[in-house]
């Protein structure tokens, strides 16, 4: 019978570091998943998950156990995450000349009629990947959690450290933002 | 164009986006061989450091007052021994008591 998270970390306190290994391989794939949600780049994914793994096992005297390891160790994954973007903040503005050729042409397609674009495709993902890139840290992680991931504001509150208000408060900064940099992108060729 | 349709619509494509949760090859022996060495800190740990710090700085503090209380202190006055102006403050009202009788 394989041994629960309880008594590896209790193995891990007590100073076997080796108990550690199989709570790694049980959480990657979901802290990699959480990191791919906000690097793009495969190095950065990377560096993301080994900070977040880092991190847990040196505050895991500070886990109380009250909660499950999955929440401590994604909200840990999350705030990790919003470090990165905080860190690697870039300032470079998306013009509509920048975008692909697919995407300039699911653009087109929306145009026209924004029921046949199909949000399936390829293009748009890589769009909205474009749009969310230029967001600020917060309102990056804001649209991330709450409409893409579609968590409810007090989950995020809890997750972020945030208070709902300011979550709320944010959220509507951050729509208004990415509504922004969508007429920016669009402005040349559709208005 | 509405941007909060187009708006709608990529959010709605990030949704559908499969997260990929592959990991890369034994990636986990990767974090292990980072961690050699390193030990979970405990809430006692944690705090003990910048106590530690803190005592210290506090013992520092307390002597280095100590240094300048003493040099900043005013010489006594070594006309007198000190079992000469006790006896002068024990008796000082006495004194006075009796002057006021003469």
């Amino acid at each position: 019978m394989e041994p629960s998270d309880a008594e590896l970390i209790a193995a891990v306190i007590r100073g076997d570091s080796a108990s550690f290994e199989p709570l790694i391989q049980k959480y990657q794939p979901r802290v990699f998943a959480t990191a791919r949600r906000y690097a793009r780049r495969e190095s950065e994914v990377e560096d993301i998950v080994q900070e977040v793994f880092i991190k847990a096992f040196q505050k895991l005297g500070g886990f109380r156990g009250e909660a499950p390891f999955e929440h401590w160790l994604m909200r840990l994954a999350v705030r990790t995450c919003y470090d990165f973007l905080r860190a690697h903040q870039r300032n470079r503005e998306t013009t509509f000349t920048e975008l692909s050729q697919p995407e300039t042409d699911w653009l087109d397609q929306f145009v026209v009629d924004p029921g046949a674009a199909d949000e399936h495709a390829e293009a748009a993902r890589q769009l909205i990947g474009r749009i969310l890139t230029r967001l600020s840290p917060s309102a990056r992680l804001v649209i991330t959690l709450l409409e893409i991931e579609e968590r409810p504001v007090k989950e995020i509150a809890q997750i972020t450290g945030w208070s709902v208000p300011l979550v709320k408060v944010r959220a509507f900064r951050a729509r208004a933002e990415m509504r922004k940099i969508l007429a920016k992108i669009t402005q040349a060729k559709y208005m | 164009m509405n941007p909060s349709d187009l708006q709608t619509k990529l959010i709605e494509a990030a949704r559908k986006e499969p997260l990929p949760d592959h990991v890369p090859y034994a990636f986990e022996k990767r974090i292990m061989a980072r961690l050699t060495g390193m030990s979970p800190l405990n809430g006692w740990t944690l705090w003990g450091r910048p106590l530690w710090r803190a005592a210290l700085s506090c013992v520092a503090i307390t002597f280095l007052c100590g240094i300048w209380s003493l040099a900043s202190a005013p010489k006594a006055d070594n006309s007198d021994s000190f079992a000469q102006a006790f006896e002068r403050a024990v008796f000082a009202s006495s004194d006075q008591h009796l002057e006021d009788i003469w």
